[in-house]
């Protein structure tokens, strides 16, 4: 990463130092104008994105606590009005979520772990140059990127392998992923020096030895950037557990939102029965719980953003090295 | 491995021909065995691909057969290309293609230009302070789940009590049922594409502009260059290989990319236009449990994106940009 952050650091003291001297002579005054529109035109527009991208959370946000009579007459807009918790009670009562959020706990914990645990390992051998074969091996990952099975016949083997409504349906099929692995192995080959492993071979190392005693312990931006990966992607994933599973008992939290959010499954989140006025009440109160709802799935990984997002950025550097 | 064989013959030229071709079969053996340690750590990913990846790959196979589960991938009964025929034919096709068409080329439009935007523009940015929130604010929303966004689109585009309706009504229009409507879907599904992953997009962008080297800046302020004329000489020519690169494997996921989100988007009212051929896929395969005709429609949807990905491939390097081989 000193990569990266070197030339923007020296391109400050730079910036100070040519702008501390004489403006140069060919640099016309329409020019600085120009460059002055250009800064104030970038801002704007970097600052309407910023307004488009928070403005819809914020509004869940203040509707998931307002009156949800208020947010259905449209007069909430930025302030919560009539505060009220009972859609996060609603939530917290609901055993659907809190089954869901087990399940998901469960799956993300044991997806990951066999996910960075099979990437590390594999990445690392196939950054060993020395490794018979390695470049046929790297090819049958490689083509998996440009060509797959499908849908249908995934489904198929997972099936004959008797995984369906296991816990290995939603933690299995995807557990590799080629991109991660070539980040992985191209960083075993930019940080761990050659030296270092003839060095350790001289002194009797084994690759196992190597692998577990040196090479891992100087990983750990790399494995810390792997669990967040998978962290992420099993939080938020729901598709193979809509597809693999049919109990509703082992449902992740995704595929229980998504019933609850987009298929407004309400039945135990409100009354139905009685008049067309306790109907309305009933909506709007699922409503609110929608809100409240995307605010709850959401706030685990917001909160951890500002922590993993270091190690994302240097990710995406890895990648674009690559 | 070929090619190793000269390479060793090179190294040791005094030895006769024929002995030297065995002592290099038993010398790669010897290499091997002593590589086996590396082989073991590889070995669960190898079991994997092969399981997961490979053996589906192999399955393919009944999108040309009758699929029936007694006698499995291998042994069910061929019948050619009627399932090929058979969606080609069917009411559906012309509109399939079309709606997966339609947002995957709006998406390359719209979606894959925005974040090279918005880098060179947090590049010109001269606070770091300010920098570092727009990047941490606009890639925030990466983070939040396809289920969630979609979610977050049909409240806050409800036609009853959503954000947008309501301002609609407060300007003294007439309220839209947003996901109930075909020609809403696609305009949706690429604004929120956009809304949640250009963000994300972007850090690879500003990763290689961080790499350009800053004497280039410098050296054109000094000859006056302006701030756009600088963006438009010095930085783009500096990601244009990072952006060839991201612009094929775009285009290699081109058919792929979204699917999850069009299936959570899709609502009877809006199925005209949202209807891709992947949802179209998990209907007719693991709703409707035609497990060949789906699998041949997979496969049509897997070579039409293989041949896009060859075909640009093949324009890059014509134009000597940066290729993926």
């Amino acid at each position: 990463m000193s990569l990266t952050t070197n030339p923007r650091t020296t391109e400050n003291p730079n910036r100070a130092v040519s702008q501390g001297r004489l403006p140069s002579p060919k640099r016309t005054l329409r020019d600085r104008y120009g460059d002055r529109a250009f800064n104030i035109a970038a801002t704007t527009v970097l600052l309407l994105s910023i307004l488009a991208v928070v403005y819809p959370l914020y509004f869940i946000v203040i509707a998931s606590i307002s009156d949800p009579n208020a947010v259905y007459e449209g007069k909430v807009w930025l302030f919560p009005s009539g505060v009220t918790t009972e859609g996060y009670e609603r939530i917290f009562a609901d055993s659907r979520i809190w089954n869901g959020l087990g399940n998901t706990v469960v799956y993300t914990v044991l997806g990951t772990a066999v996910s960075v645990s099979t990437i590390l390992c594999g990445a690392y051998a196939l950054s060993r140059k020395d490794m018979p074969g390695r470049k046929i091996l790297m090819l049958l990952f490689v083509i998996t990127m440009f060509f797959d099975g499908g849908l249908i016949t995934k489904y198929l083997v997972v099936r004959d392998l008797g995984m369906l409504d296991t816990v290995w349906a939603v933690v299995l099929p995807g557990a590799v992923g080629v991109w991660n692995l070539i980040i992985a192995r191209s960083f075993f080959e930019h940080t761990i020096p050659n030296e270092l492993r003839e060095a350790a071979q001289m002194d009797g190392a084994t690759d196992f030895k190597f692998f577990f005693k040196m090479v891992l312990p100087l990983s750990k931006p790399l494995i810390m950037l792997m669990i967040m990966v998978h962290v992420v992607a099993h939080w938020n994933s729901f598709f193979d557990a809509l597809i693999f599973l049919n109990d509703d008992s082992k449902y992740p939290l995704q595929l229980v939102l998504r019933n609850i959010l987009i298929q407004s499954d309400v039945s135990s989140t409100g009354t139905t029965g009685g008049d067309i006025e306790s109907y309305a009440a009933a909506q709007r109160i699922a409503e609110l719980t929608k809100y409240a709802m995307i605010v709850v799935s959401s706030l685990p990984l917001m909160i951890a953003l500002p922590f993993m997002q270091k190690h994302f950025t240097k990710g995406a550097m890895i990648g674009a090295v690559k | 491995m070929s090619r190793t064989i000269p390479a060793r013959r090179g190294r040791r030229p005094v030895a006769a021909p024929l002995p030297q071709r065995k002592n290099s079969l038993s010398l790669r053996l010897k290499r091997i065995s002593r590589a086996w340690q590396l082989y073991v750590l590889l070995a669960p990913a190898i079991v994997y691909v092969l399981v997961f990846k490979y053996w589906p790959m192999y399955g393919v196979q009944i999108a040309f057969k009758n699929y029936n589960p007694v006698d499995g991938f291998t042994d069910s009964p061929w019948v050619g290309l009627t399932h090929f025929i058979r969606f080609v034919n069917s009411y559906q096709f012309g509109q399939v293609v079309g709606n997966t068409l339609w947002i995957a080329v709006l998406g390359l439009l719209i979606a894959f230009p925005i974040p090279i935007i918005l880098a060179l523009l947090v590049n010109q940015l001269q606070s770091e302070r300010f920098k570092k929130f727009t990047q941490t604010v606009l890639y925030s929303p990466a983070f939040i789940s396809t289920v969630v966004v979609v979610g977050i689109m049909f409240v806050v585009l409800s036609p009853r009590s959503g954000l947008v309706n309501n301002a609609i009504q407060l300007g003294g229009g007439e309220p839209i049922f947003f996901m109930g409507s075909a020609e809403w879907f696609r305009p949706i599904y690429v604004i929120s594409d956009v809304w949640q992953n250009a963000g994300f997009s972007m850090i690879v962008y500003l990763a290689a502009l961080a790499a350009i080297d800053p004497a280039l800046h410098d050296a054109a302020k000094v000859d006056g260059a302006s701030k756009l004329q600088r963006i438009r000489h010095i930085d783009l020519p500096g990601i244009m290989p990072v952006v060839t690169i991201l612009f094929i494997l775009a285009i290699g996921n081109l058919l792929n990319v979204g699917f999850e989100k069009a299936l959570l988007m899709q609502t009877p009212l809006n199925l005209s236009t949202s209807e891709i051929i992947q949802t179209y896929v998990y209907h007719a395969g693991l709703q409707q449990a035609q497990f060949s005709y789906s699998a041949a429609i997979g496969l049509f949807n897997s070579l039409l994106n293989l041949a896009l990905l060859l075909f640009f491939n093949t324009v890059a390097r014509r134009a000597n940009q940066a290729t993926l081989w």
